[in-house]
């Protein structure tokens, strides 16, 4: 079970942040050249892939115990801040992700940019894809590197966010536009749950919990996130007026 | 220096974010859930609510913002 909803993480995490990436690369390619926006994305998609087969077999020495506490305390952290955001967007008070304005705001900077040739590529074009995937990637290939090295299977999370990858890129590829589309706020919404559910489970275990039904207790933290969320965006929606009355007059 | 600076700085905004008072209260919980565990108190109980508890305080302060 804890397999299945690690494989559903990373696919998740990979799923938006190749979709946000996916903006980016269509901005530069669009604007500075297929040449230039295809070298930055494949750099980057080599240096993401350097990073999890250098770090996920170095975590494996670490005595499971520990980097259970390490990765749980992280992935905590990491995961309230998706779950923050989401709730944020969700209740109203953060703008919701608009990835056609994202694409238009980065294909206005890219043209108005000036041009320069590096090692026979559109500089900008190629640095503007590269940091965009690489910025984004960094996010799932920590996730991969994270769940994987603590369930025992980083080929099994990378696979999961290989996978989204493959399939969001066809679709990219055959639309050719900014996948605005894709329910990006939902999944982030879904993948801040995750994160925070299994960084409280794997924290409580290295902090010695035995948790009652075992791993089938990774379920019930995953509802029990899920509900408490859900009655934050609930709370926060109807609060709204009074709280942003309340900041008006401070 | 100011690479090293810049470097630190991206993996803490990565990590941490925009609230680190966050990251304060998970570190605390877990160092509870841990003291409990040495002195034989299996407190599963503890986190979760304390980290929801932790999310509204945080939610709070970003509206205030």
């Amino acid at each position: 079970m804890s397999s299945a909803l690690l494989v559903l993480s990373a696919f998740l995490a990979s799923a938006v942040e190749t979709v946000e990436a996916l903006t980016i690369v269509l901005a530069a390619g669009v604007a500075r050249g297929w040449r230039s926006a295809l070298a930055g994305l494949g750099a980057a998609l080599l240096a993401l892939a350097v990073v999890v087969v250098a770090l996920g077999p170095a975590l494996t020495v670490v005595p499971l115990r520990d980097l259970r506490l390490f990765v749980g305390a992280l992935l905590l952290v990491f995961g309230l801040q998706w779950l923050r955001k989401a709730i944020l967007r969700a209740a109203g008070f953060k703008a919701l992700h608009d990835e056609q304005a994202v694409f238009a705001h980065e294909l206005e900077g890219a043209r108005g940019a000036a041009g320069v040739e590096r090692a026979g590529v559109d500089w900008y074009g190629f640095t503007l894809a590269f940091k965009g995937v690489l910025l984004e990637g960094l996010e799932v290939a920590f996730i991969v590197v994270a769940f994987g090295s603590t369930q025992g299977s980083v080929p099994l999370a990378a696979a999961g966010a290989a996978l989204a990858v493959v399939l969001v890129g066809a679709v990219g590829v055959a639309v050719r536009a900014p996948l605005a589309r894709v329910p990006e706020n939902a999944i982030k919404f879904a993948v801040g749950v995750l994160l925070t559910s299994f960084g409280i489970f794997w924290a409580g275990e290295g902090a010695g919990v035995r948790w009652p039904g075992s791993d089938a207790a990774l379920l019930a933290v995953v509802a029990f996130v899920v509900a408490a969320s859900g009655v934050l965006v609930v709370r926060l929606r109807r609060d709204r007026p009074r709280l942003l009355a309340l900041e008006a007059d401070a | 220096m100011s690479r090293i600076a810049a470097f630190g700085r991206f993996w803490w905004g990565f990590v941490v974010g925009d609230d680190w008072t966050t990251a304060v209260a998970v570190v605390a919980l877990i160092g509870s859930t841990d003291a409990l565990a040495h002195d034989a108190v299996n407190a599963w109980w503890l986190l979760p609510p304390a980290v929801v508890a932790a999310l509204y305080a945080s939610l709070r302060r970003a509206i205030r913002r």
